[in-house]
């Protein structure tokens, strides 16, 4: 009979299932973690995410673990994969919180996925300390759920900051007002554009160049010609991963010649540093960080020698944050996540990016906006209230 | 109408099993809750798709492009429209964009088929994403009251009324047409059936139960992004399930969708590094072992149970 | 003319990502969802042997093609030839094909995703200008056309001039009757496939040298064969080479006179008008 094999593999998983959950002992911390591991935003999750998250656990496991009302308890680290579909980040963390019985949830991974989330972890009453998920509907979001806090600043900012960038760099004479603006045409590229280009006509640019491409473009090179015709001052793109490069080097090929060159995701990747080298100095990107800052340092370092990787220029660190801030959350009030959120609203945290605290629209407002590749480094130089920035440079050339 | 009493028995069972599933939501309103969820849409997105697919053998790839456009409808319209009428709405446009891409295609035959309603899927994404760009139109947020247990509720209700469709269609005319193309379509021009207009009408549905489903679940993901909502895995999800359980009948894709959602939730809880592999090589036992989907598999069971019972 | 030879380029891209899979649905009748994770792992390849031993991807190409090879001829005569052997009519061995190659798909992803990771790998490599008249490209995309070009030409003058490639043509017109006349239909079917797997895993360690891959991209490139691949003509080379390059102009054309937001929306239509208007694809041979 054909079936046998196929009961064989059933009955090896239901196995499997019940090792994995005899092993849940009683004295440890279960916190469940759902972001991709595949699928489209596989990539970015895979720098960003998954080695923060790594490292924290090893860190505070290796330190005894958590102590939480006087006993040091261990974590124990519950990781689904979510392929980058909503309805997969749904059931996955429908099953941590009923199933493996959770006592903590790591935000997922990305705006799409943060939200698609967010109703469940507000029924079952989890705090969500969401990272990579940037919007402009905090409030809302934050009076619908509230027990979801946004760390890693606002679309707006994001936009504001970097026409701020460029408007400095104007009045202080060092380029004109001639802005090429492109953009990707997926949810995050499109928002961006929409509140950066108002912006850009308040400070007085004119967007000489303005267009967008679909997500997963394989030849960029019009958009940098088309660009590059208009002779822009300086060229904004509103980029994805996979086309954060293809810009670039598109740039590097036709000597795009701007005294300011923006890419958004991917930009503070050390995979774009390590790609492009030299290239890449005077490139400005989302994010940005305090790479002189020891607390910074140490954490690179603790980064690259747990994982194995070095860790992004952004939302990296801002992950690892998120995560201190939940240890310590837990180690004030133990357990129950209704304290662990309400200690989230009142209290400061101390971590690697500084003290942070929410306001009351369970917002960060302290958060880093721009950042510049300089000297193989990428260094913060706009922030919300974050000290260390470095003052902006001129892109010269690409060689 | 002529009822026979088989058919009263099975409307009635049917009714029976659909009450207990609507009672889910009472049991349990987490986890199983959440999987009832998934195995509706699949339920709803299978079936309709095998409504057109089982008797036509047309493979198509479109579910996600209606699914996509049904999301988007709520998604815009949630401010200013109750969502009932949304629902109606995607309903309605899913139908005619299935009408029109009928008309267009229906006479391609197999594979050419399949790939352009792949392609079309990218097509209606891009057309979205570039007005939505050009438009201003920032993201798109869905804050609604409308928990998992409603959206249980209404993926029901779609369900029934899509049996309910299946039902019917198979005792009519059009389904007694539809089956003569299926086993030969030349033969059924020449009996005098439009051949044309009993495919485009049968495709309607499978669009329009896209788009409301869609429409339904838009709720549920909360922010509407075009490569979540047109990712094109849904489409061959679809089939495949659908394929797994067998499109002869009404009823097969249920009995792929159930054990398929099942196989996959344990994959993913069991294998969290290795989820794409494990599914993958469960993907291809069960396409080498049950060429005939889950409907094969049961029907040579019947036949070994009524030779026993014979003997 | 700047937009031409643009258009052109990527062209030869296309074409790249689409002559492995003509060759294994144009004479093995799989419509091998899977390709374009081969594709990826010939990407992977040479992002390695670049960045472990400095490499070249054009030399990494000579080892990719005869693995790409020999895994693609296992892969078709252990996975593949037994759903070949129980189809009893072309639509079955569509359907049975295409549930088993996207299972494939899916430990090709996985697969590459526990020995690689996640991470997107890119490379710089030959990412400087080249002049063609008076207009600046990539010389990573001109040496790849160059590529495209020498490899289709060589598959072409070898399906024209070989014993073996005019039995395979053979076989992509008319299976049943290529066995009557004394044809190895199974040997050729897997020699065929074998050599579409090696083809596309060369297109990818080429495409790796300019495009930012990851594990998970594969299913791009698919979609994006299928699509030349239909639109040309299942298993005419020619009509592959000519829908690559059309499709190539026409989404530079669209991107630089009209507006980027637009290149797929057009590449799709553009698509669909074809098998509107000819539903064999350009250069395919009526089946009726």
């Amino acid at each position: 009979m054909q079936l046998r094999p196929f009961l064989k593999l059933a009955s090896a998983l239901t196995i499997a299932s019940a090792l994995a959950a005899s092993a849940a002992s009683a004295e440890n911390i279960r916190i469940g973690a759902v972001a991709p591991k595949t699928g489209p935003l596989a990539g970015g999750a895979t720098v960003t995410q998954w080695p923060s998250i790594q490292l924290w656990v090893n860190q505070v496991n290796e330190a005894g673990g958590l102590t939480v009302d006087g006993e040091k308890m261990m974590i124990e680290l519950i990781e689904y994969d979510d392929q980058t579909n909503p309805g997969e980040t749904i059931k996955a963390v429908q099953r941590l919180a009923t199933q493996d019985d959770a006592h903590f949830i790591i935000a997922p991974y990305g705006t799409g996925l943060n939200l698609a989330a967010a109703p469940l972890f507000d029924r079952y009453g989890y705090p969500q300390i969401a990272v990579s998920a940037i919007t402009d509907q905090q409030a809302d979001l934050a009076a619908k759920f509230p027990n979801m806090f946004f760390t890693l600043g606002t679309t707006t900012a994001l936009a504001a900051d970097v026409v701020k960038v460029l408007s400095d760099m104007r009045d202080a004479g060092q380029m004109g007002d001639k802005v090429a603006m492109v953009n990707v045409a997926d949810a995050f590229g499109i928002e961006l554009a929409t509140a950066a280009k108002p912006l850009f006509e308040e400070a007085g640019f004119e967007i000489v160049y303005e267009t967008s491409y679909p997500l997963g473009t394989q030849d960029l090179s019009p958009v940098i010609k088309g660009a590059a015709a208009a002779e822009p001052d300086a060229f904004v793109a509103w980029s994805y991963p996979p086309d954060t490069f293809g810009l670039t080097e598109q740039a590097m090929i036709e000597d795009l010649d701007v005294k300011a060159f923006y890419t958004a995701v991917a930009t503070p990747f050390p995979g774009y540093g390590g790609r492009f080298g030299a290239a890449a100095e005077g490139v400005l990107g989302a994010g940005g960080v305090n790479p002189d800052s020891p607390a910074f340092q140490e954490y690179a370092a603790a980064h690259e020698a747990v994982t194995g990787n070095k860790p992004d220029y952004w939302a990296s660190a801002t992950t690892y944050a998120s995560l201190e801030i939940l240890g310590q959350a837990i180690e004030a009030v133990g357990l129950d996540r209704e304290a662990v959120s309400a200690h989230l609203k009142e209290s400061t945290y101390e971590t690697i990016l500084g003290p942070i605290s929410f306001d009351e629209n369970n917002s960060n407002p302290d958060f880093w906006t721009v950042g510049q590749w300089q000297g193989g480094v990428f260094k913060g130089v706009a922030s919300r209230g974050r000290d260390g920035t470095v003052p902006v440079i001129i892109k010269e050339g690409w060689e | 109408m002529n009822l026979t009493a088989t058919d009263i028995r099975n409307l009635i069972l049917a009714a029976g099993a659909l009450g207990v599933c609507a009672l889910l939501p009472l049991g349990d309103n987490g986890y199983w809750l959440g999987l009832g969820v998934t195995v509706a849409m699949f339920t709803v997105l299978a079936t309709s798709w095998a409504l057109f697919s089982g008797p036509t053998h047309y493979i198509s790839l479109a579910t996600a492009a209606f699914f996509g456009v049904g999301t988007y409808v709520t998604g815009l319209g949630i401010d200013s429209l109750p969502f009932w009428v949304l629902v109606g709405l995607a309903g309605i446009i899913g139908a005619v964009l299935a009408a029109l891409v009928g008309l267009a295609t229906l006479r391609l035959s197999g594979v050419y088929f399949v790939i352009f309603t792949l392609g079309l899927a990218e097509l209606v994404r891009q057309v979205i994403t570039w007005v939505q760009n050009n438009s201003g139109q920032k993201g798109l947020y869905v804050l609604t009251d409308l928990d998992e247990a409603g959206i249980y509720w209404w993926l029901l209700g779609l369900a029934t009324a899509v049996f309910l469709a299946g039902w019917l269609i198979g005792r009519s005319r059009l389904g007694f047409a539809l089956r003569i193309i299926g086993d030969d379509e030349t033969v059924a021009a020449h009996s005098g059936i439009n051949t044309a207009l009993a495919k485009v009408m049968l495709f309607m549905v499978p669009g329009a139960v896209a788009a409301m489903t869609g429409a339904i679940l838009a709720p549920r993901y909360v922010y509407i992004e075009p490569s979540l909502a047109f990712a094109p895995i849904l489409s061959f999800q679809v089939v495949i399930m659908a394929l797994l359980g067998g499109a002869s009948r009404l009823w097969g894709p249920l009995v792929g969708v159930i054990p398929f959602t099942i196989l996959l939730e344990v994959i993913s809880s069991n294998f969290p590094n290795q989820t794409t592999l494990v599914i993958g090589i469960a993907f291809l036992v069960i396409v080498y072992l049950l060429p005939k989907g889950f409907v094969g598999l049961l029907d040579k069971a019947m036949i070994r149970f009524n030779g026993r019972e014979g003997a | 003319m700047d937009i031409l030879i643009t258009g052109l380029l990527l062209g030869g891209t296309y074409a790249l990502i689409a002559m492995g899979l003509n060759l294994q649905y144009g004479v093995a009748r799989i419509m091998n969802l899977a390709n374009g994770e081969i594709l990826v792992a010939g990407g992977y390849f040479a992002f390695i042997a670049y960045s472990a031993a400095q490499l070249s991807p054009l030399l990494t190409i000579f080892l990719v093609a005869p693995l790409a090879f020999a895994l693609n001829w296992l892969i078709y005569r252990i996975m593949l030839q037994p759903l070949v052997n129980r189809a009893k009519s072309r639509g079955q061995l569509e359907t049975d094909s295409i549930l088993a190659t996207f299972g494939l798909s899916f430990i090709g992803v996985g697969l590459m995703l526990s020995f690689f990771g996640g991470d997107y790998f890119s490379y710089s490599f030959m990412a400087v200008p080249v002049e063609l008249l008076g207009n600046t490209y990539g010389a990573n995309r001109v040496v790849s056309f160059v590529m495209a070009v020498l490899i289709c030409g060589a598959l072409y003058i070898w399906l024209n001039r070989s014993r073996a490639g005019l039995s395979i043509r053979a076989i992509a017109t008319a299976p049943s009757s290529a066995r009557l006349v004394g044809i190895d239909v199974k040997h050729l079917s897997a020699l065929a496939f074998a050599l579409g797997g090696a083809v596309t895993a060369v297109g990818g360690a080429l495409i790796s040298t300019y495009l930012t891959l990851d594990a998970s991209t594969g299913v791009v490139f698919t979609l994006k064969a299928l699509i030349i691949v239909i639109m040309g003509g299942v298993g005419d080379v020619r009509g592959t080479i000519v829908a690559a390059l059309l499709l190539g102009i026409l989404e530079t054309v669209v991107a630089s006179l009209l507006d980027p937001g637009l290149t797929l929306a057009a590449a799709y239509v553009m698509f669909l008008g074809i098998l509107l208007f000819r539903p064999q694809g350009l250069f395919g041979k009526k089946t009726t």
